[in-house]
């Protein structure tokens, strides 16, 4: 299957919490109004602007353990490969929120709004968290319709960059899912444009599989080891 | 005197409408605008970098204060232009050729500019060359280079290396930050320091400067 979504902006607009959280505000922290003042302004100009895409393509295994080795740059042991390789289904995606979001915040920055302009910076990183939660949810129910994903299996994604794997992978991924057709563009840098962009594979199979130790060592340099919430959520779905 | 307190403290409280009012009423006043910007808005402006390093207030509140700092900064800066009032420092931000992260480099140009610090912002993607070409034309004091990912930290090398060759290696300071670096990479490539965030990077600058 290949399939591009449009993907609705009020639908992965964030909680605010969240966003307090990105701009660097503890949770146990009681912000001002003026601060969520900004924060809600910025959800509603996220909602207004963003223009959430994504593209997904199922990849066979073979035909992924070439995108994945990438230019041969990634770490000699990483999570991903042993878990792709015991994995039933993968598909790669990438979701974009958009160019106007980037556009306006550098307005605002340049309007010297830069309390507005860093709000929706973190809104719009959110969202396309949110966009890529969102397909990885897509996916579960495309395999759950054909009845292809029964409660003993999980669903996990990972990107290039993050967890040993290699951020030159991008290249092989965007010749193989043309995420182009959505508006996205690499660049030799592997930078992908709209910046406020994730590309990735999700890898579903049996639950065990993706349970794993944060002891490679990369982690070393991670900042949120975020696996270990994900693959608790993985065994508690 | 009290107004330059009153300056300070409107600043403070991200009253930018109130810090443009009373800067311009300093200045009817005939104060200096050198002593407005330092005693008035670079002092507000720094107690607000000291509650931001001991989590009193936080980002936003940080950026409500630059907003206000700026409306001051406005009105005094075509007069210190005039009267040929050198800032205390000038230095030449960027984020490296190959990369378009620019809000983290943003948020440094606003704290070095908060704390009167002259900066030139050549945007992102900017080549190895222009940062040196720009910081020996502009005689500026520091380099400031940003990038977030790993495949364009080399980049960072190559300004150091560019550097050497005009000479001006040692005479300009070169500092770096993003989220994938560190102090061991900065040191590898010959870069004068690292730096996690605006605050620190302030207080390295005014270091090179020896001015803190
Ligand atoms: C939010 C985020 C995103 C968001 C938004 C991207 C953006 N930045 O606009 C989203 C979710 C879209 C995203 C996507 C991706 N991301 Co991302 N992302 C982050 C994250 C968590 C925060 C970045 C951020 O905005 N920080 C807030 C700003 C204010 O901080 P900052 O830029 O670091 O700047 C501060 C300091 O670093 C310092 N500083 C910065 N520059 C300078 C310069 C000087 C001179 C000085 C003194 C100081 C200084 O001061 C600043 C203020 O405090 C970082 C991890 C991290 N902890 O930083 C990863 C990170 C940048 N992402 C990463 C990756 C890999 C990606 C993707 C490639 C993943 C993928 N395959 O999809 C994509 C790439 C997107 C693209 N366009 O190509 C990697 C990059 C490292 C690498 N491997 O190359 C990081 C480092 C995570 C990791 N693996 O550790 N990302
Ligand atoms: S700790 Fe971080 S780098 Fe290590 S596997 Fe988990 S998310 Fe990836």
């Amino acid at each position: 299957m290949r399939e591009i979504i449009e993907i609705d902006a009020g639908q992965i607009s964030p909680s605010i919490e969240s966003v307090l959280k990105c701009q660097g505000i503890p949770e146990n922290a009681i912000p001002d109004t003026r601060i969520l003042r900004l924060a809600e302004e910025a959800i509603s100009l996220f909602e207004e602007h963003g223009r959430p895409k994504a593209i997904l393509r199922e990849i066979t295994k073979k035909d992924f353990e070439n995108i994945y080795r990438g230019e041969g740059k990634n770490a000699e042991e990483t999570p991903i490969e042993s878990i792709y390789n015991s994995s039933d289904f993968l598909a790669l995606f990438a979701v974009t929120v958009g160019e106007d979001i980037s556009t306006l915040i550098s307005r605002l920055f340049q309007e010297n709004d830069f309390a507005q302009g860093s709000m929706l910076d973190s809104v719009a990183s959110e969202s396309a968290e949110k966009s890529a939660q969102t397909v990885e949810a897509i996916y579960e129910n495309y395999l759950r319709q054909r009845d292809s994903f029964p409660d003993s299996y999980g669903i996990l994604r990972f990107s290039p960059g993050y967890c040993g794997w290699h951020l030159s992978a991008q290249k092989k991924l965007f010749d193989f899912l043309n995420p182009e057709e959505i508006g996205i563009t690499l660049r030799e840098s592997c930078l992908m444009e709209p910046l406020k962009s994730i590309s990735g594979v999700i890898i579903v199979g049996m639950k065990e599989i993706f349970k794993f130790e944060d002891n490679y060592w990369f982690c070393a340099e991670c900042e949120d080891h975020s696996c270990r919430e994900r693959i608790e959520h993985v065994s508690n779905s | 005197m009290e107004i330059l307190k009153q300056i300070s403290e409107s600043l403070e409280k991200g009253d930018f409408n109130r810090v443009g009012e009373l800067t311009q009423q300093a200045l009817d006043q005939g104060l200096d605008p050198k002593v407005i910007l330092d005693d008035g808005l670079i002092a507000g402006m720094s107690i607000v970098g000291q509650k931001f390093k001991v989590h009193e207030i936080f980002l936003p509140d940080v950026l409500l204060a630059a907003k206000a700092m700026y409306a001051g900064m406005d009105l005094l800066k075509p007069l210190m232009i005039k009267e040929n009032i050198p800032s205390i420092g000038k230095v030449v931000m960027g984020t490296v050729q190959g990369d378009l992260h620019d809000i983290g480099k943003n948020l440094v140009s606003i704290m070095l500019k908060g704390a009167g610090l002259d900066v030139i912002d050549l945007g992102n993607d900017v080549p190895p060359a222009k940062f040196v070409d720009t910081a020996i034309s502009e005689n500026a004091d520091v380099i400031g280079i940003s990038t977030l990912l790993t495949t364009t930290m080399p980049v960072m090398g190559e300004v150091v290396e560019m550097a050497k060759e005009r000479g001006v290696y040692g005479k300009v300071k070169i500092i770096v930050g993003g989220a994938p670096l560190n102090a061991d990479y900065a040191e590898q490539i010959g870069a004068d320091a690292y730096c996690f965030d605006g605050v620190n990077a302030v207080d390295c600058v005014k270091r090179f400067l020896g001015a803190g």
